[in-house]
């Protein structure tokens, strides 16, 4: 990567060159890479043609794992082995995935979870990781190169911790993340509503395991979601555990074996998907010795299911209510999600909205679609007139424990990000020289009915009388809603900080260590093809390098511009060798060494566009 | 970084009134300017700069785009400091105006009913739109003192307010 190439805003610093980038919809059924080819985004096939790849790991031995079609067909016999659903556990806690209706051994580790399969024992991060692993290969394979990144897609609701889990699977995945981009709005670029008149849209995303509600406003080519709701554990899986549900009790099977259990879902998901046509459905099941045939009408399904439905339009409502905004306030709601074929829900929604739900999209493909779109943008490649800004909101309160378990509110929901917000505290005894910070998340006032999300310690300010301390507590979220808090003493300067994901992520270290052990199995070539990329990116870092210097020397004291010049010096002999790692570390030292002439450069350059668009408006 | 205020960001004049829709549009004009996601395959010095700068103007936003909270930065950007920690001094005028507001108020939650209830909607209403107007004129005028004092009144209409709208969600189960 070039480190230093300031280039006008959204504009690719080399325009000719096509840089590849996927949108990738990680789900919890099934997932799909996309990508913009002649203009037009496609969800890329595998080997055979098929579009969806499901979301399924077999570990058939401690390091060796089948991923999608291939490992559903393990399903039956290795139920234990063949994890599905994974996206439900990615960045909860033990407690919350034993509640789960699932038949995985999990097994606590810190605040997050393992599940213990016959061969290994994973965490759900490992088993996305294998998911995207298998999509960035395919997509390779297809568009034929090696790609600078992907937009992967994320639900609405998705708190820190889980975003978190999804940014570290792609990490191990060797994917570089452009963004994280919510579902809803990948849908709202894919029906291309950024081309259509303004107002505010509703899109309605019931999938296999989560259910989202975003409410967006687009303006002038600018997204903005302006209201958030849904539940992460309510999705088509739930239709099929009331249709299994239903026939365990009706047909008194008590006691089901784990391998009876999956077969009966699946049936339970075949009979769902044939009552979307027909008005009833039979199928049948094998359960151990005995075949069962199990009969369902829609009209009976479709009372069971209106609970459910219910549940999504609560959801609606209290969404319109955080936005201060009413039905007839909504110019259109897009449907996405497999499970949105079902007539009932499009029945309802479309009564509930008063207005007929798009749908003219494969409802399985709409998101892939959009992230391909955002990817292609983000990657540089952008036509004439395709400009658009996706503006997020926080979907959860974010606060700190103070006294008495109560939570104390810092950034409240559905705030525009980034933001960055700071409150003072104080010491609560006399001569304490530490304070804990407890970092939750959620709706709340008490921190036990919240999410735990982080605790650091600020340690080694001077002791002081109670309450004379001013202790200044920031959080800081990003682009992609990613948490950070730090806290500084203030008379002091002591100061600590935390990047949230110690609860669920990886350490650097853990992902490092993953990647090497990876590398070890790498063939020759692509050994090569690394030392190579090394030495391309050394000669673009050097050539960006020796631009800024041409350009803006005078941001640099006389001292900087040596020290930076020796550096270079030094980089452009390493990149000549053929020792990988030696290129990685210039590269690495070179890149610090003007990392600050490279933020003061931005600076001037926003600051330039800046009075150059405000003069423009005059 | 720094150096200007939320107003030089978005190139409009230091005001109280201002049209909601050019604010917005400045702000955006702004947003997508330093967002972040421009820089999506940048170095690691250029997305810290930006996200900065996004998160300056997403403050901006936030702090000019509620008249309350922009009546109360325009104090602070003319010296006045509102003190709203220690200084409680008010007209005895509205003194009287606000304890008979917070008795309406609690026999209304002692006994909800929905005319009652809107009578206090629109009476907060009128008072609201009062100071729009009387804060209009002083910071138009540079009287800070003065408009200082009438935002201190607004902090306690607008504390009565978010009552009233807690209520309303026993009301509209009526």
């Amino acid at each position: 990567m070039a480190l230093l190439q300031i280039s006008e805003p959204g504009e690719s610093p080399a325009p000719h060159q096509r840089r590849l980038a996927v949108g990738i919809d990680l789900g919890t059924t099934h997932s799909l890479v996309a990508a913009v080819r002649s203009s037009v985004p496609e969800v890329l096939p595998d080997e055979q043609g098929r579009m969806l790849v499901p979301s399924a790991v077999y570990f058939e031995a401690a390091d060796r794992a089948v991923v999608g079609v291939d490992a559903l067909a393990y399903q039956g016999a290795h139920p234990l082995d063949t994890l599905v659903s994974i996206k439900r556990f990615m960045g909860r806690s033990h407690a919350e995935a034993a509640a789960s209706d699932v038949p995985y051994v999990f097994i606590p580790d810190g605040q997050s979870l393992k599940i213990q399969t016959n061969h290994a024992l994973v965490s759900p991060v490992e088993v996305a990781a294998r998911i995207l692993d298998k999509l960035k290969f395919l997509a390779e394979g297809t568009l034929g190169d090696s790609l600078v990144g992907a937009v992967i897609t994320v639900p609405a609701y998705f708190d820190d911790a889980q975003r978190q889990a999804t940014r570290d699977a792609a990490r191990l995945a060797g994917l570089n993340v452009l963004r994280l981009l919510n579902e809803p709005t990948a849908a709202a670029i894919a029906y291309g509503l950024d081309h259509s008149s303004e107002g505010v849209y509703a899109v309605y995303d019931l999938g296999g395991g989560t259910f989202d509600l975003s409410l967006l406003r687009l303006t002038r080519g600018v997204f903005e979601v302006i209201a958030t709701g849904g539940d992460t554990r309510l999705g088509g899986d739930d239709f099929d555990a009331l249709i299994v549900a239903y026939f365990t009790r009706t047909l008194c099977l008590n006691d089901l074996s784990p391998a009876s259990r999956r077969a009966m879902l699946s049936a339970a998901r075949v009979l769902r998907e044939g009552l979307t046509d027909q008005a009833d459905f039979t199928v049948k099941v094998i359960l151990g010795s005995t075949t069962l045939a199990l009969s369902l009408t829609r009209q009976v399904f479709e009372t069971m299911a209106s609970g459910l439905i219910e549940r999504t339009l609560d959801c609606a409502r209290r969404a319109l209510k955080d936005a201060s905004l009413s039905i007839k306030d909504i110019k259109g709601v897009v449907m996405v999600g497999g499970a949105t074929r079902m007539p009932i829900v499009r029945q309802s929604v479309g009564a509930f909205f008063g207005s007929e739900p798009l749908t003219d999209l494969n409802p399985d493909e709409v998101v892939a679609l959009g992230a391909a779109l955002q990817a292609n943008l983000l990657a540089g490649n952008r036509n004439p007139g395709e400009d658009w800004l996706l503006l997020d909101v926080t979907p959860l309160t974010l606060g700190l424990e103070t006294m008495g378990g109560l939570v104390e509110h810092i950034i409240p929901r559905n705030s525009t990000i980034p933001v960055a917000r700071a409150q003072e505290f104080t010491t609560f005894k006399d001569g304490q020289t530490a304070l804990a910070v407890h970092v939750v998340q959620g709706e709340r006032d008490l921190v036990a009915d919240c999410r735990s999300l982080a605790r650091f310690e600020l340690r080694g300010f001077p002791p002081m009388v109670a309450g004379s301390a001013k202790i200044r507590v920031t959080f800081q979220v990003d682009a992609d809603g990613l948490l950070s808090v730090t806290a500084r003493e203030l008379g002091s300067g002591v100061e600590a900080s935390v990047t949230v994901k110690p609860s669920y992520g990886l350490s650097d270290e853990e992902v490092a260590r993953m990647l090497t052990e990876g590398l070890k199995q790498a063939d020759y070539d692509a050994q090569m093809r690394m030392l190579k990329e090394q030495q391309v990116d050394a000669q673009q870092l050097i050539e960006s390098v020796r631009a800024a210097l041409a350009n803006d020397a005078d941001l640099l004291s006389a001292a900087d511009q040596t020290r930076i010049a020796q550096q270079l010096q030094i980089t452009l002999e390493t990149a000549n060798g053929d020792d990988v790692e030696k290129i990685r570390l210039a590269i690495k030292a070179l890149a610090d060494a003007t990392d600050d002439f490279a933020a003061k450069r931005m600076d001037r350059s926003i600051r330039a566009a800046l009075t150059g668009k405000s003069l423009d408006s005059l | 970084m720094n150096a200007t205020d939320h107003f030089s960001l978005f190139g409009l004049p230091q005001a109280f009134a201002i049209d909601p829709q050019v604010l917005e549009t400045a702000w955006k004009r702004v947003a997508t300017a330093v967002h972040p996601d421009r820089f999506a395959s940048g170095s690691a010095a250029e997305k810290r700069v930006a996200l900065q700068w996004s998160t300056r103007a997403n403050e901006a936003w936030r702090v000019l785009k509620d008249p309350l909270s922009r009546a109360r930065y325009l104090c602070e950007l003319g010296g006045v400091d509102l003190q709203t920690e220690t200084n409680t001094a008010m007209a005895p005028a509205f003194l009287m105006q606000q304890m008979e507001w917070h008795e309406s108020l609690d026999e209304l939650m002692a006994h909800p009913n929905q005319p009652a209830y809107q009578a206090l909607a629109q009476e907060f209403d009128a008072a609201r739109v009062e100071f729009v107007q009387t804060l209009t004129d002083l910071f138009a005028n540079n009287q800070f003192e003065q408009a200082a004092a009438r935002v201190r009144e607004w902090m306690f209409l607008d504390k009565l307010i978010a009552q009233l709208k807690q209520t309303h969600g026993v009301i509209a189960d009526l």
